[in-house]
């Protein structure tokens, strides 16, 4: 023994550390990745020994090399060993390597629950600090809600070291699990007064970084804010307060108006650029929101506009970015401010830096009027063509589109100048936004009726010169205008000129090689062509030659396209061919075929808004979740490959407007429903009909008569032979200028007034006006359906986690709030409704609550009903366990009468402090203010108030028919072993507990059992064991919670029920003090009809080794209308042993030590006949039984649980051809005996 | 809110990484690469930010630079944080380095890099920034001087 650690010490010292490591990767420079290598083998090897030291050794040198890119996540597990290391400098490497590392899929991280919770609350401030720090990069769900208890008590640490690192980790905290913002919040508060300047500062970069996302919650703490504004001293805090108040200020103006002084004051007087500069961009947040009412902030304007000239013209580059960047926010609110600097920023566009370009590229955008327009773009084509092949070059390009097409086209007084404009750009080589190109060239031409012709000789131009464009670089992005090119001269191709060269160039085999949907385009378009041709043909019959010639061109050409790979390529391809040939056919029998061919093509395009679709109002009473029919029990995935194929391509109209079914219903039944779905369809109104009546709709459409159509001003020639050059327009353009003027002289000045109001009066420094566009085109409008519904949401990310931040801090926390919600058994509940709490968190985003729920079946929203009720019962348990009088308390009720009065003082407080402001408010505003804040009541109420509609229906439907005062039938009791029934009611997602592979999706599962049943009410319960402190003892430890939910199955109202159950020696229902030990618990709740709640009842149990089972009695009032009748109903519940075990995660080594300690007695267990997966089988044990799995490996497992009184149950589970056998180990034989049979009782019966 | 903290050399060998929030390793590389790219090809004299990294963070993100003798220092923070704050910030961070390493040099972050990955972490870095009201003078930070001599450093 004593040889081998002298012997692994002495190999130690030939190990290498980190130093030797790098030098070593420094040393074989050529083959690199070789030597790291054989590095990790040897790392491998290194992990392998028990020498602790070794293995932070080995873990350090994996830090370095998962910095390297190398994948380490193997050797998470070794990285926990050294986390848990006692010494601090392993300790530090263990953590280093997690936070680097860890993630939320990481499956190890639920190992560390325990030592993280020890190491923060570990007498040695470091080891505290290195875990908070570590922690705060792998934070998951989990782990947020487990410790941020402990996180929280660490906020009020006597160290501001951990006071700091605390607040700032509550930040990632409230991100993975929101329910602990309102309780955590009061505390959160208090540390912006710390007395010590750095936790200060932590504290207030967590509730700006809060803030930013969901301001309105926090516009109570302004004055606050402001306070702490006028009095710090330190710049960086400053900086956050005063980008904070940028945040809010557009939510309440008065702020902002108080605001402008201290800041004007900060201006004047900060030598800090930093500072300036902030306070500048609030400054011009204010303004904007400002930016009605309040005309004599043009000093504050002119302040900012001048300290932001100096920073743009100071020699640092960073202040000049900055400066162009601020700038950019004025000119969206005071245009007219920035456009004097023109000169300033035009002069930036040359600037050798890049990031300064972009900025003013961007100011440029603002700064065009129809007046300078041509010139900008002029100026910003010869940056394009000097930025050859940067990113600054498709930047440019963009810009130039974005400026150009800005509302709707507003500045473009000649649209042949802009396409032109557009084809030049498409001489760019390699430019990724070929795509936006072309989306402009398809946008114009359909839009701009009037450009059409001009449009198409461009494009035919393009396209016979296609070569150019693909050249050599098949794959750059420019080909994608060949898409647009050849769809305008398909669709418009009666005002091609020669119809036959273009349909000509469009055939040429070179089109092959290009990507496929543009061969698709291509093809389809050929067909249009070709009909074009034949029309034109036909009108002089003497030339039919002509158009056989054409028939057999394509006859000829298109048999390349219909071996393309692309399947659309080759469909279009052979239906056309196909076509053509038949057409062929005709035309040799001297059979006129032009209108029928061109019957094909026939009817006009609209162009529809994107978001028309979305806008659509779905009618009343259709409700998209949910089911047409049930859906099937199994064979959907092949339901749905059918269905995916055959919608692929071309789907006909009719099965478009079908959704497609899963069950099948016979063809008469379906015939019937599509008829009184036209029917209705037709009927209504925001059905968007097939494209002849939405022409109509278009038409009818407000406004479009206004627009006034003109000829075209044919002092542009139309036709430019070769490729145009838009420098051509820019000067016939200044000449029809010119020309414009004098005539206009002339003119009387009446019809000028009029014209300046017709158009959209922004007026430069010289009139506008002046200038009238070369052709004004009627600018199609883009189709809305009629009562589109106005939604500015379309943009939000439905992902960002700020959302679940969306929470109320106003309203004062109920007790029950006060602590944090505890552990629960099933972890993922909490997780999946974060924000579902109806209590504690009052949602705002309803649309995105409705969305996640979209795919959810009326199953699990029901669950969901009862899993926040269960929460909410579950707080009402800390109180109880707090000894309160009043065992569990109707939260709801409660909290619904605090708030009125709790949150108009709050709002009363703003106001008074709002009101102060210098400039006096007008009243309006102060109304809609004192209104706004006790808003948040009603919603309040609403969310409680939501619950209902959503509860599931079903139950009061099977009960309506029965008489409201029927006897009552024969109780169904049931006799339940409760953990292995699959009540429907309660179904919901399974909770793996150590099972992490994803193999196969794990059965739903239950832990409810339905308890008692009859015609008015229905209990389910499920036993969540609970101690009050996992390391407590014996005395306090001994409690079993148990949840019942009652559902009202009736449709009258239940009242006043009472819970009693009959003590026995060994458990007792807890009462509350002063009670009997014979009274009964009144349940805290009523129940509507079809409602359910859940309420939970608390038992101490002395011996755990038997299973329980207790006799109750449940009594309660049915009122009806008329009437009440006092019901009763018998239970009976069964504790089994294995609700007193507790789910406890256990080390691998810790779990050996234990196993060889040879406390433990044995059993063992055969199962016969068990088919699942073992995965499975594994996630059953844990969920039902309470486990957890320590070990897999392969078809064997171990498992570890411990009972509340501490004791310690193992388990090896293996399995063999439908053979599980089950070796077990616990210090209490007995215990271990009922566990089992419980296990075996489990399995017989799924 | 500081999203990343990437250190490399003049030629894009990362010399400290520390991401505060997830990426596979592999993306973790092309962020680098990326960002190396972008930051590399600009003079001296040009403004320290830059925007369009088009893999981490979106058109919230900025990346702020600085670049000192042979190492880049490369912040990527969203819109909460200040610009120029994050410049002072990255000073700071330096001036910390140096004080760790006593005249830091790329090989200290080299030999040392567990070390400095506790110095970067945003707790620490901020909040000492946030204490210490900016010091004098950047210390001159040396390049030529190989020094792997470990300085004894107290626990934080």
């Amino acid at each position: 023994m004593a040889l081998k650690i002298v012997k692994g010490s002495i190999d130690r010292m030939f190990d290498k550390n980190l130093q030797d490591l790098v030098r070593g990767i420094r040393n074989h420079k050529e083959d690199e990745a070789k030597y790291i290598s054989t590095c990790i083998d040897e790392i491998k090897q290194e992990l392998k020994q028990d020498n602790i030291a070794v293995k932070s050794n080995a873990v350090c040198k994996l830090t370095y090399l998962q910095m390297l890119g190398y994948d380490v996540s193997w050797a998470a597990f070794n990285i926990v060993e050294v986390m848990s290391s006692s010494k601090f400098t392993y300790k530090r490497i263990g953590y280093l390597a997690a936070s680097q590392c860890f993630h939320e899929s990481t499956d190890v991280i639920m190992l560390t629950t325990n030592q993280i919770r020890k190491d923060l609350s570990s007498p040695n401030q470091y080891d505290t600090g290195v875990a908070l720090t570590g922690l705060s990069c792998f934070v998951t769900p989990d782990l947020a809600r487990d410790l941020a208890n402990d996180i929280m008590t660490l906020m009020s640490h006597t160290k501001p070291y951990i006071r700091k690192k605390a607040v700032l980790i509550m930040y990632k905290v409230f991100l993975k699990y929101p329910e602990s913002l309102r309780p955590a919040f009061p505390r959160m508060k208090e540390k912006l007064e710390d007395p010590d300047p750095g936790v200060q500062s932590a504290a207030v970069n967590v509730i700006c970084e809060l803030a930013r996302r969901n301001p309105k919650n926090y516009l109570s703490l302004a004055p606050l804010f402001f306070k702490l504004m006028t009095s710090s001293t330190n710049n960086w805090v400053l900086i956050k307060i005063i980008k904070l108040f940028g945040a809010l200020t557009p939510l309440e103006p008065r702020l902002g108006k108080k605001l402008i002084e201290p800041l004007t004051n900060l201006i004047h007087s900060t030598s800090a650029m930093s500072l300036l500069y902030e306070c500048v961009n609030t400054v011009i947040a204010v303004l904007i929101s400002l930016s009605s009412g309040m005309p004599n902030h043009s000093a504050s304007i002119q302040l900012c506009v001048q300290k932001l000239r100096i920073l743009i013209e100071d020699s640092d580059q960073n202040l000049k970015y900055l400066g162009l960047l601020a700038m950019s926010k004025i000119l969206k609110t005071h245009p007219k401010s920035v456009q004097s600097h023109k000169d300033l920023i035009l002069q930036c566009l040359d600037d050798k830096d890049e990031s300064i370009r972009l900025r003013a590229l961007d100011l440029l955008y603002g700064m065009v009027s129809k007046k300078n327009l041509m010139e900008i773009v002029k100026k910003l084509m010869l940056h394009v063509d000097k930025a050859e092949g940067t990113t600054y070059r498709d930047e440019l390009l963009t810009k130039i589109i974005d400026i150009c097409s800005q509302s709707n086209y507003q500045y473009i007084t000649n649209f042949e100048w802009y396409i032109s404009i557009l084809v030049e750009l498409t001489r760019l080589e390699g430019t990724r936004h070929g795509h936006l190109i072309a989306s402009q060239m398809l946008d114009v031409a359909i839009r701009v009726k009037a450009i059409r012709a001009f449009a198409v000789a461009q494009m035919a131009t393009l396209l016979d010169n296609a070569h150019l464009l693909t050249g050599n670089t098949q794959h750059s992005g420019i080909c994608e205008v060949l898409y647009a090119a050849a769809w305008i001269c398909g669709e418009f191709s009666e005002h091609l000129e020669d119809p036959m060269a273009t349909l000509e160039a469009m055939l040429r085999p070179k089109v092959a090689t290009l990507p496929g949907h543009i061969q698709a385009v291509y093809v389809q378009n050929a067909a249009k062509l070709f009909s074009t041709v034949l029309c034109g043909q036909e009108g002089a019959p003497a030339d039919s030659k002509v158009a056989q010639e054409t028939s057999q061109l394509l006859i000829d050409r298109l048999p390349v396209f219909v071996q393309s790979d692309n399947l659309e390529v080759q469909e279009r391809a052979s239906c056309i061919l196909q076509l053509v040939k038949y057409i062929q056919k005709l035309q040799q029998k001297d059979v006129e075929v032009a209108e029928e061919v061109t019957a094909l093509f026939a009817g006009e395009l609209n162009p529809v808004a994107p978001k028309a679709q979305k806008k659509v109002p779905v009618p009343e009473g259709l409700d998209l979740d949910a089911w047409i029919n049930e859906p099937p029990s199994g064979s959907e995935s092949e339901d749905e490959g059918r269905k995916t194929k055959g919608k692929a391509v071309f789907a006909k109209e009719e099965s478009r407007h079908t959704k497609p079914r899963y069950t099948e219903v016979d063809e008469k039944e379906l015939a019937k429903r599509r008829e009184v779905r036209k029917a209705e369809q037709a009927n209504n109104p925001f059905y968007i009909k097939a494209s002849p009546s939405s022409q109509k709709v278009y038409q009818e459409a407000v406004g479009v008569e206004h627009i006034p159509v003109v000829q075209i001003d044919l002092s542009v020639p139309l036709k430019v032979p070769g490729m145009p050059m838009s420098d051509q327009y820019v000067k016939l353009e200044e000449e029809r200028r010119e020309k414009n003027k004098t005539d206009r002289k002339k003119k009387d000045k009446k019809k000028r007034r009029e014209k300046g109001r017709q158009r959209r009066g922004d007026s430069g420094p010289e009139s506008e006006e002046d200038i009238t566009p070369a052709h004004m085109v009627d600018i199609v409008t883009e189709e809305m359906p009629e009562n589109a519904l106005p939604s500015d949401d379309d943009d939000k990310d439905p992902n960002d986690p700020h959302k679940a931040l969306n929470i109320d801090l106003d309203k004062p926390l109920a007790d029950s709030e006060k602590k944090l919600p505890v552990r629960t058994h099933r972890p993922d509940e909490v997780l999946k409704s974060p924000i579902e709490d109806a209590e504690g968190l009052e949602v705002t985003s309803e649309p995105k609550k409705k969305s996640r729920k979209e795919k959810k079946d009326k199953e699990s929203k029901k669950d969901k009903e009862k899993k926040k009720k269960k929460h909410k019962q579950e707080e009402g348990e800390d109180l109880m366990e707090a000894g309160s009088e009043e065992p569990v308390q109707s939260k709801v009720t409660n909290d619904v009468a605090a708030q009125p009065p709790a949150s108009t003082p709050e709002a009363s407080d703003l106001d008074f402090w709002l009101s102060n402001a210098p400039v006096p408010s007008d009243p309006q505003e102060a109304a809609a203010v004192t209104d706004a804040p006790p808003a948040s009541t009603p919603d309040a109420a609403s969310g409680v108030a939501a619950v209902v509609p959503d509860s599931e229906p079903e139950e009061t439907k099977s009960s309506k028919h029965k008489k409201k005062k029927q006897k009552r039938e024969k109780d169904k009791k049931k006799k339940h072993h409760h953990h292995h029934h699959h009540s429907d009611g309660a179904r919901e997602e399974s909770v793996q507990n150590g099972t992490v592979e994803d193999e196969e999706p794990l059965p739903p599962m239950s832990n409810y059992a339905l308890l008692a049943e009859n015609s008015y009410i229905k209990m389910m319960k499920q036993d969540a064991d609970e101690v009050c402190d996992i390391q407590g003892n014996l005395h306090d430890g001994s409690q079993v919670v148990v949840s019942v939910i009652f559902e009202n199955k009736c449709d009258s109202f239940i009242k006043s029920m009472e819970f009693n159950v009959m003590d026995s020696l060994n458990s007792k229902l807890q009462r509350p003090e002063g009670a009997g030990p014979h009274d009964s618990l009144t349940v805290p709740f009523h129940l509507p009809p079809g409602i359910s709640n859940e309420a939970r009842f608390i038992f101490s149990v002395q011996s755990i080794v038997m299973p329980q089972k207790l006799k109750g009695t449940l009594t309660f009032i049915v009122k009806t209308e008329d009437s009440s009748t006092h019901e009763k109903l018998d239970f009976k519940l069964h504790f089994t042993c294995t609700s007193y075990l507790i789910t406890t995660p256990c080390y691998s080594d810790a779990y050996a030590k234990l196993l060889e300690s040879g406390d433990l007695k044995g059993s063992s267990l055969k199962l016969e006949g068990i088919n699942q997966p073992f995965h499975h089988l594994l996630a059953r044990i844990c969920f039902h039984h309470h486990f957890s799995v320590v070990e897999r490996i392969d078809s064997c497992a171990s498992m570890y649980s411990r009972s509340i009184q501490g004791h310690h149950v193992c388990l090896l589970v293996k399995t063999a051809d439908q053979t599980v056998s089950i070796d077990a180990k616990c210090d209490e034989p007995g215990l271990l005996r009922n566990v089992l049979d419980e296990i075996k009782l489990t399995f017989s019966q799924c | 809110m500081i999203k990343a903290i990437l250190i490399f050399n003049n030629h894009g060998k990362p010399r400290l990484i520390r991401f505060y929030e997830y990426f596979a390793e592999d993306v973790q590389q092309q962020i680098i690469r990326e960002t190396f790219h972008l930051v590399s090809k600009r003079d001296d004299n040009v403004c320290n930010f830059l925007e369009g990294g088009s893999l981490i963070g979106g058109s919230d993100y900025k990346l702020i630079y600085r670049h000192y003798a042979t190492l880049y220092f490369v912040f990527c923070v969203d819109s909460s944080e200040s610009e120029l704050g994050i410049l002072d910030l990255i000073q700071v961070f330096v001036e910390t380095l140096d004080k760790c390493f006593e005249n830091v040099c790329e090989l200290d972050l080299i030999f040392h890099m567990d070390k400095g990955g506790f110095s970067a972490a945003p707790a620490r870095a901020v909040s000492a920034v946030k204490n210490i009201n900016l010091p004098e003078m950047p210390r001159n930070i040396n390049i030529g001087d190989i020094n792997i001599k470990v300085p004894s450093l107290s626990p934080f």
